[in-house]
Protein backbone atom coordinates (compact mmCIF):
# COMPACT_ATOMS: atom_id res chain seq x y z
CA UNK A 1 0.00 0.00 0.00
CA UNK A 2 1.36 3.33 -1.05
CA UNK A 3 1.90 6.02 1.61
CA UNK A 4 -0.83 8.10 -0.04
CA UNK A 5 -3.48 5.37 0.43
CA UNK A 6 -2.29 4.67 3.91
CA UNK A 7 -2.80 8.35 4.73
CA UNK A 8 -6.34 8.25 3.27
CA UNK A 9 -7.12 5.12 5.26
CA UNK A 10 -5.92 6.62 8.53
CA UNK A 11 -7.83 9.83 7.84
CA UNK A 12 -10.99 7.83 7.08
CA UNK A 13 -10.67 5.80 10.27
CA UNK A 14 -10.07 8.94 12.30
CA UNK A 15 -13.25 10.48 10.88
CA UNK A 16 -15.20 7.32 11.73
CA UNK A 17 -13.90 7.28 15.32
CA UNK A 18 -14.73 10.96 15.71
CA UNK A 19 -18.25 10.44 14.39
CA UNK A 20 -18.77 7.48 16.71
CA UNK A 21 -17.54 9.47 19.70
CA UNK A 22 -20.11 12.15 18.94
CA UNK A 23 -22.97 9.79 18.12
CA UNK A 24 -22.63 7.16 20.85
CA UNK A 25 -23.52 9.37 23.85
CA UNK A 26 -26.57 10.63 21.94
CA UNK A 27 -27.58 7.06 21.15
CA UNK A 28 -27.19 6.04 24.80
CA UNK A 29 -29.38 8.94 25.93
CA UNK A 30 -32.03 7.95 23.40
CA UNK A 31 -32.02 4.32 24.57
CA UNK A 32 -32.36 5.40 28.20
CA UNK A 33 -35.21 7.77 27.38
CA UNK A 34 -37.05 5.12 25.37
CA UNK A 35 -36.68 2.56 28.18
CA UNK A 36 -38.07 5.06 30.68
CA UNK A 37 -41.05 5.86 28.47
CA UNK A 38 -41.83 2.15 28.01
CA UNK A 39 -41.65 1.56 31.78
CA UNK A 40 -43.95 4.46 32.57
CA UNK A 41 -46.37 3.40 29.89
CA UNK A 42 -46.61 -0.12 31.32
CA UNK A 43 -47.21 1.20 34.81
CA UNK A 44 -49.78 3.71 33.59
CA UNK A 45 -51.56 1.10 31.49
CA UNK A 46 -51.75 -1.22 34.48
CA UNK A 47 -53.12 1.53 36.65
CA UNK A 48 -55.67 2.60 34.05
CA UNK A 49 -56.74 -0.99 33.56
CA UNK A 50 -57.33 -1.61 37.26
CA UNK A 51 -59.05 1.74 37.75
CA UNK A 52 -61.34 1.09 34.81
CA UNK A 53 -62.36 -2.31 36.10
CA UNK A 54 -63.09 -1.11 39.59
CA UNK A 55 -64.73 2.16 38.75
CA UNK A 56 -68.44 2.36 39.45
CA UNK A 57 -69.14 6.03 39.02
CA UNK A 58 -72.88 5.62 38.77
CA UNK A 59 -73.31 3.60 41.96
CA UNK A 60 -74.53 5.10 45.21
CA UNK A 61 -71.76 6.88 47.10
CA UNK A 62 -70.98 5.52 50.53
CA UNK A 63 -68.58 6.62 53.20
CA UNK A 64 -65.35 4.65 53.02
CA UNK A 65 -62.79 4.77 55.80
CA UNK A 66 -59.18 4.90 54.62
CA UNK A 67 -56.13 4.77 56.86
CA UNK A 68 -53.38 7.26 56.12
CA UNK A 69 -50.42 8.33 58.23
CA UNK A 70 -51.29 10.70 61.03
CA UNK A 71 -49.93 14.16 60.30
CA UNK A 72 -48.39 14.89 63.70
CA UNK A 73 -47.05 11.44 64.33
CA UNK A 74 -45.98 9.70 61.16
CA UNK A 75 -45.64 6.42 62.99
CA UNK A 76 -49.39 6.17 63.55
CA UNK A 77 -52.39 5.84 61.28
CA UNK A 78 -55.48 7.96 61.24
CA UNK A 79 -58.84 7.15 59.62
CA UNK A 80 -60.05 9.48 56.89
CA UNK A 81 -63.59 9.26 55.55
CA UNK A 82 -63.98 9.51 51.80
CA UNK A 83 -67.21 9.20 49.81
CA UNK A 84 -66.86 6.56 47.12
CA UNK A 85 -69.26 4.72 44.82
CA UNK A 86 -68.42 1.35 46.39
CA UNK A 87 -69.55 -1.92 44.86
CA UNK A 88 -71.37 -4.57 46.89
CA UNK A 89 -69.10 -7.23 45.47
CA UNK A 90 -66.28 -7.76 48.01
CA UNK A 91 -63.61 -8.21 45.35
CA UNK A 92 -64.54 -5.06 43.45
CA UNK A 93 -64.99 -3.22 46.71
CA UNK A 94 -61.53 -4.28 47.87
CA UNK A 95 -60.03 -3.08 44.61
CA UNK A 96 -61.82 0.24 44.91
CA UNK A 97 -60.67 1.01 48.44
CA UNK A 98 -57.11 -0.18 47.82
CA UNK A 99 -56.83 1.84 44.61
CA UNK A 100 -58.09 4.90 46.46
CA UNK A 101 -55.57 4.23 49.22
CA UNK A 102 -52.80 3.93 46.62
CA UNK A 103 -53.91 7.12 44.91
CA UNK A 104 -53.33 8.57 48.34
CA UNK A 105 -53.81 11.92 50.01
CA UNK A 106 -52.72 15.17 48.39
CA UNK A 107 -50.29 15.75 51.24
CA UNK A 108 -47.41 13.39 50.50
CA UNK A 109 -46.41 13.30 54.19
CA UNK A 110 -49.60 11.39 54.90
CA UNK A 111 -48.87 8.68 52.35
CA UNK A 112 -48.15 5.17 53.57
CA UNK A 113 -47.68 3.63 50.12
CA UNK A 114 -45.49 4.71 47.20
CA UNK A 115 -47.41 6.92 44.75
CA UNK A 116 -46.48 4.88 41.69
CA UNK A 117 -47.40 1.48 43.14
CA UNK A 118 -50.39 -0.25 41.57
CA UNK A 119 -52.79 -2.98 42.62
CA UNK A 120 -52.59 -5.52 39.81
CA UNK A 121 -55.28 -7.92 41.01
CA UNK A 122 -57.30 -8.87 44.04
CA UNK A 123 -58.68 -12.32 44.79
CA UNK A 124 -60.89 -13.54 47.60
CA UNK A 125 -60.87 -17.16 48.72
CA UNK A 126 -63.98 -18.75 50.24
CA UNK A 127 -62.34 -18.86 53.69
CA UNK A 128 -62.05 -15.07 53.74
CA UNK A 129 -58.42 -14.86 52.68
CA UNK A 130 -57.86 -11.91 50.39
CA UNK A 131 -54.91 -11.97 48.03
CA UNK A 132 -53.66 -8.60 46.88
CA UNK A 133 -51.18 -8.57 44.03
CA UNK A 134 -49.22 -5.32 43.86
CA UNK A 135 -46.69 -4.05 41.34
CA UNK A 136 -42.99 -4.31 42.15
CA UNK A 137 -42.86 -0.63 42.99
CA UNK A 138 -44.53 -1.36 46.31
CA UNK A 139 -41.41 -3.21 47.45
CA UNK A 140 -38.79 -1.08 45.75
CA UNK A 141 -40.10 2.41 46.53
CA UNK A 142 -41.27 2.02 50.09
CA UNK A 143 -38.89 3.51 52.69
CA UNK A 144 -36.83 0.66 54.13
CA UNK A 145 -37.41 -0.12 57.79
CA UNK A 146 -39.58 -2.15 60.14
CA UNK A 147 -41.64 0.89 61.13
CA UNK A 148 -42.39 2.16 57.62
CA UNK A 149 -43.11 -1.30 56.23
CA UNK A 150 -45.41 -2.14 59.14
CA UNK A 151 -47.22 1.16 58.65
CA UNK A 152 -47.81 0.35 54.98
CA UNK A 153 -49.18 -3.09 55.80
CA UNK A 154 -51.33 -1.71 58.62
CA UNK A 155 -52.85 0.93 56.35
CA UNK A 156 -53.83 -1.76 53.84
CA UNK A 157 -55.24 -4.23 56.38
CA UNK A 158 -57.10 -1.63 58.42
CA UNK A 159 -58.60 -0.07 55.29
CA UNK A 160 -59.84 -3.50 54.22
CA UNK A 161 -61.13 -4.25 57.72
CA UNK A 162 -63.12 -1.01 57.78
CA UNK A 163 -64.68 -1.42 54.36
CA UNK A 164 -64.77 -5.08 53.33
CA UNK A 165 -65.96 -7.29 56.20
CA UNK A 166 -65.64 -10.45 54.11
CA UNK A 167 -61.85 -10.19 54.10
CA UNK A 168 -60.54 -11.89 57.22
CA UNK A 169 -56.85 -12.08 56.42
CA UNK A 170 -54.61 -10.83 53.67
CA UNK A 171 -51.85 -12.35 51.61
CA UNK A 172 -49.66 -9.92 49.70
CA UNK A 173 -48.02 -10.85 46.42
CA UNK A 174 -45.61 -8.73 44.44
CA UNK A 175 -46.13 -9.02 40.70
CA UNK A 176 -47.79 -12.40 41.16
CA UNK A 177 -44.97 -13.82 43.28
CA UNK A 178 -44.66 -14.58 46.97
CA UNK A 179 -41.80 -12.49 48.31
CA UNK A 180 -39.76 -13.08 51.47
CA UNK A 181 -40.12 -9.50 52.64
CA UNK A 182 -41.72 -6.24 51.59
CA UNK A 183 -38.55 -4.10 51.58
CA UNK A 184 -36.10 -6.17 53.59
CA UNK A 185 -37.91 -6.44 56.92
CA UNK A 186 -41.63 -7.26 56.95
CA UNK A 187 -42.44 -10.89 56.36
CA UNK A 188 -44.66 -11.50 53.32
CA UNK A 189 -44.60 -15.29 53.44
CA UNK A 190 -47.61 -15.52 55.72
CA UNK A 191 -50.95 -13.78 55.93
CA UNK A 192 -51.83 -10.64 57.85
CA UNK A 193 -54.85 -10.55 60.11
CA UNK A 194 -57.46 -8.16 58.73
CA UNK A 195 -60.50 -8.80 60.88
CA UNK A 196 -60.18 -9.89 64.47
CA UNK A 197 -63.85 -10.81 64.55
CA UNK A 198 -65.14 -13.48 62.17
CA UNK A 199 -67.42 -12.24 59.43
CA UNK A 200 -71.11 -12.65 60.17
CA UNK A 201 -72.63 -15.14 57.78
CA UNK A 202 -75.67 -13.85 55.91
CA UNK A 203 -78.87 -14.88 57.68
CA UNK A 204 -80.58 -17.86 56.14
CA UNK A 205 -84.14 -17.23 55.04
CA UNK A 206 -86.64 -18.87 57.37
CA UNK A 207 -88.18 -22.03 56.02
CA UNK A 208 -91.81 -21.70 55.09
CA UNK A 209 -93.86 -24.00 57.26
CA UNK B 1 -10.05 -24.29 61.89
CA UNK B 2 -13.14 -26.34 61.61
CA UNK B 3 -11.61 -29.00 59.50
CA UNK B 4 -11.44 -32.21 61.38
CA UNK B 5 -13.13 -30.82 64.43
CA UNK B 6 -15.41 -33.28 66.07
CA UNK B 7 -18.80 -31.90 66.83
CA UNK B 8 -21.53 -33.43 68.82
CA UNK B 9 -24.94 -33.09 67.34
CA UNK B 10 -27.71 -33.21 69.81
CA UNK B 11 -31.17 -33.67 68.35
CA UNK B 12 -33.84 -33.64 70.98
CA UNK B 13 -37.32 -34.59 70.43
CA UNK B 14 -37.17 -37.28 67.87
CA UNK B 15 -38.77 -39.56 70.36
CA UNK B 16 -41.33 -39.05 73.08
CA UNK B 17 -40.05 -37.99 76.51
CA UNK B 18 -36.78 -36.65 75.33
CA UNK B 19 -34.98 -39.96 75.63
CA UNK B 20 -34.04 -39.93 72.05
CA UNK B 21 -30.93 -37.90 72.08
CA UNK B 22 -28.82 -38.89 69.23
CA UNK B 23 -25.15 -38.25 69.26
CA UNK B 24 -23.73 -38.02 65.85
CA UNK B 25 -20.13 -37.44 65.22
CA UNK B 26 -19.60 -35.00 62.44
CA UNK B 27 -16.48 -34.00 60.76
CA UNK B 28 -16.24 -30.60 59.17
CA UNK B 29 -19.55 -29.62 57.77
CA UNK B 30 -18.91 -26.34 56.05
CA UNK B 31 -21.02 -27.34 53.09
CA UNK B 32 -24.13 -28.15 54.99
CA UNK B 33 -26.85 -25.64 54.49
CA UNK B 34 -29.80 -24.85 56.62
CA UNK B 35 -32.23 -25.92 53.97
CA UNK B 36 -30.51 -29.23 53.44
CA UNK B 37 -30.84 -30.04 57.08
CA UNK B 38 -34.48 -28.92 57.19
CA UNK B 39 -34.33 -29.52 60.85
CA UNK B 40 -37.16 -29.49 63.25
CA UNK B 41 -37.25 -30.11 66.91
CA UNK B 42 -39.79 -31.21 69.40
CA UNK B 43 -42.52 -28.91 70.48
CA UNK B 44 -41.90 -29.56 74.13
CA UNK B 45 -38.38 -28.28 73.92
CA UNK B 46 -39.95 -24.84 74.08
CA UNK B 47 -39.18 -22.57 76.99
CA UNK B 48 -42.80 -22.76 78.08
CA UNK B 49 -41.79 -26.14 79.40
CA UNK B 50 -38.49 -24.92 80.61
CA UNK B 51 -36.28 -25.82 77.75
CA UNK B 52 -34.59 -23.82 75.09
CA UNK B 53 -34.48 -25.63 71.82
CA UNK B 54 -31.26 -27.48 71.29
CA UNK B 55 -30.66 -27.26 67.65
CA UNK B 56 -28.43 -28.93 65.21
CA UNK B 57 -24.92 -28.27 66.23
CA UNK B 58 -23.92 -29.02 62.72
CA UNK B 59 -25.07 -25.57 61.78
CA UNK B 60 -23.21 -24.15 64.72
CA UNK B 61 -20.11 -25.86 63.53
CA UNK B 62 -20.64 -24.56 60.04
CA UNK B 63 -20.95 -21.02 61.27
CA UNK B 64 -18.48 -21.24 64.09
CA UNK B 65 -15.58 -20.01 62.05
CA UNK B 66 -17.51 -16.83 61.31
CA UNK B 67 -18.50 -16.08 64.83
CA UNK B 68 -15.58 -17.24 66.88
CA UNK B 69 -17.68 -19.67 68.90
CA UNK B 70 -17.38 -23.41 68.60
CA UNK B 71 -20.27 -25.77 69.02
CA UNK B 72 -18.39 -27.62 71.70
CA UNK B 73 -17.77 -24.55 73.85
CA UNK B 74 -18.65 -25.59 77.40
CA UNK B 75 -21.19 -23.28 79.00
CA UNK B 76 -22.98 -23.10 82.25
CA UNK B 77 -26.75 -23.38 82.21
CA UNK B 78 -28.88 -20.28 81.84
CA UNK B 79 -28.63 -17.25 79.63
CA UNK B 80 -25.01 -16.92 78.60
CA UNK B 81 -24.95 -15.93 74.99
CA UNK B 82 -26.22 -12.95 73.07
CA UNK B 83 -26.37 -13.33 69.33
CA UNK B 84 -25.99 -9.90 67.75
CA UNK B 85 -27.31 -9.48 64.25
CA UNK B 86 -26.19 -6.38 62.36
CA UNK B 87 -28.86 -6.40 59.65
CA UNK B 88 -28.24 -6.32 55.90
CA UNK B 89 -24.66 -6.26 54.53
CA UNK B 90 -22.94 -6.96 51.24
CA UNK B 91 -24.86 -5.48 48.32
CA UNK B 92 -27.86 -4.94 50.58
CA UNK B 93 -27.21 -1.59 52.23
CA UNK B 94 -30.59 -1.45 53.93
CA UNK B 95 -31.91 2.06 54.51
CA UNK B 96 -29.90 4.83 52.92
CA UNK B 97 -29.80 8.47 53.85
CA UNK B 98 -29.28 11.45 51.59
CA UNK B 99 -25.94 12.10 53.28
CA UNK B 100 -24.67 8.69 52.29
CA UNK B 101 -25.44 6.99 55.58
CA UNK B 102 -25.90 3.27 55.02
CA UNK B 103 -27.80 1.14 57.50
CA UNK B 104 -25.59 -1.91 56.92
CA UNK B 105 -22.44 0.01 57.89
CA UNK B 106 -23.87 1.83 60.88
CA UNK B 107 -25.35 -1.30 62.47
CA UNK B 108 -22.03 -3.12 62.13
CA UNK B 109 -20.30 -0.34 64.04
CA UNK B 110 -23.08 -0.29 66.64
CA UNK B 111 -22.70 -4.05 67.04
CA UNK B 112 -19.04 -3.56 67.97
CA UNK B 113 -19.95 -1.14 70.78
CA UNK B 114 -22.84 -3.30 71.90
CA UNK B 115 -20.58 -6.30 72.00
CA UNK B 116 -18.27 -4.60 74.46
CA UNK B 117 -21.24 -3.54 76.60
CA UNK B 118 -22.58 -7.07 76.74
CA UNK B 119 -19.21 -8.64 77.43
CA UNK B 120 -18.77 -6.29 80.35
CA UNK B 121 -22.01 -7.77 81.73
CA UNK B 122 -20.51 -11.24 81.46
CA UNK B 123 -22.19 -12.39 78.29
CA UNK B 124 -20.56 -14.28 75.49
CA UNK B 125 -21.34 -12.51 72.23
CA UNK B 126 -21.75 -14.11 68.82
CA UNK B 127 -22.25 -11.98 65.71
CA UNK B 128 -24.09 -13.10 62.61
CA UNK B 129 -21.63 -11.08 60.56
CA UNK B 130 -18.32 -9.45 61.37
CA UNK B 131 -17.72 -7.78 58.04
CA UNK B 132 -19.54 -6.65 54.96
CA UNK B 133 -21.11 -9.98 54.10
CA UNK B 134 -24.83 -10.67 53.91
CA UNK B 135 -25.87 -14.02 55.37
CA UNK B 136 -29.41 -15.11 54.55
CA UNK B 137 -32.20 -14.76 57.09
CA UNK B 138 -32.05 -18.50 57.73
CA UNK B 139 -28.27 -18.52 58.11
CA UNK B 140 -28.52 -15.78 60.73
CA UNK B 141 -31.25 -17.65 62.59
CA UNK B 142 -29.21 -20.84 62.37
CA UNK B 143 -26.40 -19.22 64.31
CA UNK B 144 -28.79 -18.36 67.14
CA UNK B 145 -30.60 -21.69 66.97
CA UNK B 146 -27.36 -23.55 67.40
CA UNK B 147 -26.69 -21.97 70.80
CA UNK B 148 -28.10 -23.07 74.09
CA UNK B 149 -29.23 -20.37 76.48
CA UNK B 150 -29.01 -17.53 73.99
CA UNK B 151 -31.02 -14.47 73.07
CA UNK B 152 -31.08 -12.85 69.65
CA UNK B 153 -30.83 -9.11 69.03
CA UNK B 154 -31.17 -7.80 65.49
CA UNK B 155 -29.95 -4.22 64.90
CA UNK B 156 -31.58 -1.86 62.40
CA UNK B 157 -31.62 1.82 61.44
CA UNK B 158 -34.91 3.05 59.99
CA UNK B 159 -35.40 5.52 57.19
CA UNK B 160 -38.39 7.05 58.98
CA UNK B 161 -39.38 8.03 62.50
CA UNK B 162 -38.45 10.74 64.93
CA UNK B 163 -34.64 11.11 64.83
CA UNK B 164 -32.98 10.07 68.05
CA UNK B 165 -35.60 7.53 69.06
CA UNK B 166 -35.35 3.74 69.35
CA UNK B 167 -38.00 1.06 69.06
CA UNK B 168 -37.93 -2.61 69.97
CA UNK B 169 -39.95 -5.11 67.94
CA UNK B 170 -40.96 -8.64 68.71
CA UNK B 171 -42.54 -10.99 66.23
CA UNK B 172 -46.29 -10.85 65.82
CA UNK B 173 -48.28 -13.88 66.80
CA UNK B 174 -47.46 -17.05 64.95
CA UNK B 175 -49.57 -20.18 64.73
CA UNK B 176 -48.24 -22.37 67.52
CA UNK B 177 -50.75 -25.19 67.47
CA UNK B 178 -49.38 -28.68 67.87
CA UNK B 179 -48.02 -30.12 64.69
CA UNK B 180 -49.24 -33.65 63.87
CA UNK B 181 -45.65 -34.82 64.11
CA UNK B 182 -45.07 -33.12 67.45
CA UNK B 183 -42.28 -31.08 65.87
CA UNK B 184 -41.92 -27.37 65.42
CA UNK B 185 -41.29 -26.39 61.83
CA UNK B 186 -38.30 -24.19 61.14
CA UNK B 187 -40.43 -21.45 59.65
CA UNK B 188 -42.37 -21.02 62.90
CA UNK B 189 -39.45 -21.49 65.26
CA UNK B 190 -40.16 -18.22 67.10
CA UNK B 191 -43.68 -19.33 68.03
CA UNK B 192 -42.94 -20.93 71.43
CA UNK B 193 -40.63 -18.06 72.41
CA UNK B 194 -43.02 -15.19 71.77
CA UNK B 195 -43.89 -14.46 75.39
CA UNK B 196 -40.22 -14.54 76.43
CA UNK B 197 -39.34 -12.32 73.49
CA UNK B 198 -41.99 -9.83 74.59
CA UNK B 199 -40.58 -9.83 78.12
CA UNK B 200 -37.05 -9.24 76.82
CA UNK B 201 -38.34 -6.60 74.40
CA UNK B 202 -40.15 -4.67 77.11
CA UNK B 203 -37.07 -4.70 79.35
CA UNK B 204 -34.80 -3.42 76.59
CA UNK B 205 -37.39 -0.88 75.42
CA UNK B 206 -37.72 0.50 78.96
CA UNK B 207 -33.96 1.05 79.08
CA UNK B 208 -33.94 2.70 75.65
CA UNK B 209 -36.87 4.98 76.53
CA UNK B 210 -34.95 6.25 79.56
CA UNK B 211 -32.14 7.33 77.26
CA UNK B 212 -33.97 8.36 74.11
CA UNK B 213 -36.99 10.60 74.66
CA UNK B 214 -39.92 10.04 72.37
CA UNK B 215 -39.34 6.30 72.13
CA UNK B 216 -42.30 4.03 72.91
CA UNK B 217 -42.80 2.64 76.40
CA UNK B 218 -43.14 -0.99 75.43
CA UNK B 219 -41.95 -3.27 72.68
CA UNK B 220 -44.16 -3.43 69.60
CA UNK B 221 -45.23 -6.41 67.54
CA UNK B 222 -44.41 -6.68 63.85
CA UNK B 223 -44.00 -9.51 61.36
CA UNK B 224 -40.22 -9.18 61.23
CA UNK B 225 -38.91 -11.85 58.89
CA UNK B 226 -35.60 -12.27 60.71
CA UNK B 227 -37.25 -13.10 64.01
CA UNK B 228 -39.70 -15.72 62.71
CA UNK B 229 -37.14 -18.50 62.25
CA UNK B 230 -35.23 -17.83 65.44
CA UNK B 231 -35.69 -20.39 68.21
CA UNK B 232 -34.71 -18.14 71.11
CA UNK B 233 -36.03 -15.01 72.75
CA UNK B 234 -35.55 -12.58 69.87
CA UNK B 235 -35.95 -8.85 69.39
CA UNK B 236 -35.21 -6.29 66.70
CA UNK B 237 -33.95 -2.88 67.78
CA UNK B 238 -34.57 -0.11 65.25
CA UNK B 239 -33.15 3.39 65.59
CA UNK B 240 -34.31 6.51 63.78
CA UNK B 241 -32.97 7.29 61.36
CA UNK B 242 -30.62 7.34 58.38
CA UNK B 243 -32.25 10.63 57.38
CA UNK B 244 -30.01 12.63 59.70
CA UNK B 245 -28.16 15.67 58.45
CA UNK B 246 -25.05 14.66 60.30
CA UNK B 247 -23.86 11.10 60.73
CA UNK B 248 -22.51 12.07 64.16
CA UNK B 249 -26.11 12.39 65.38
CA UNK B 250 -26.49 8.65 64.87
CA UNK B 251 -23.07 7.81 66.22
CA UNK B 252 -23.89 9.65 69.42
CA UNK B 253 -26.69 7.16 70.04
CA UNK B 254 -24.36 4.15 70.02
CA UNK B 255 -23.15 4.24 73.67
CA UNK B 256 -26.70 4.72 74.95
CA UNK B 257 -28.03 1.90 72.80
CA UNK B 258 -25.20 -0.39 73.90
CA UNK B 259 -25.81 0.35 77.57
CA UNK B 260 -29.58 0.03 77.26
CA UNK B 261 -29.48 -3.31 75.47
CA UNK B 262 -26.84 -4.71 77.80
CA UNK B 263 -28.84 -3.72 80.89
CA UNK B 264 -32.09 -4.97 79.39
CA UNK B 265 -30.60 -8.36 78.57
CA UNK B 266 -28.98 -8.54 82.02
CA UNK B 267 -32.36 -7.82 83.63
CA UNK B 268 -33.90 -10.57 81.53
CA UNK B 269 -31.28 -13.14 82.53
CA UNK B 270 -32.96 -14.42 85.74
CA UNK B 271 -36.25 -15.07 83.95
CA UNK B 272 -34.72 -17.28 81.29
CA UNK B 273 -33.82 -20.67 82.68
CA UNK B 274 -32.69 -23.43 80.41
CA UNK B 275 -34.08 -26.92 80.94
CA UNK B 276 -32.19 -29.39 82.99
CA UNK B 277 -30.86 -26.84 85.42
CA UNK B 278 -31.73 -26.68 89.05
CA UNK B 279 -34.69 -24.42 89.55
CA UNK B 280 -35.76 -24.57 85.93
CA UNK B 281 -39.08 -22.93 85.44
CA UNK B 282 -41.89 -25.00 84.05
Amino acid sequence: MSPKWRLWLIAGLAILVGAAAIYLPTLRRQVKRTAKIVQQTEEQARRELTQAVTGNANGPRVKAKLFWAAGQDETKLTPVTVELPLSDDPILRSKQVLNTLLAGPVDTDLRTLPPDAALLEFYLLPDGTGIADFSEVLGTSIPSGIESEQLAIDSITRTLEANVPRVQRLKILIHGQEMDTLAGHLDLTGTFVVATKPAVAPAKPAKAS
Amino acid sequence: MLLGMRCKLSWRGVREGGAGQAAISLFALPFLTTAALGFVWRANSAPAQGAAAQTTAAIAATRASNTGLTAATPRSAGLNIVVLDPAHGGADYGARGAEGVRESEVVLEFAGQLRRGLESQGFQVVQTRLGNENPSFDDRSAIANAQQGAVFVSLHIASTGLPGTARVYVNSDLPTGPDPTGLIPWDRAQGPFLSLSKKLGDLVQAQLTQRFRGSPDVAQRAAVRQLRTTAAPAIAVELSSVIVENRNDLDRMAPGVAEAVARGVAAFRPTYVVAGTAGAQP
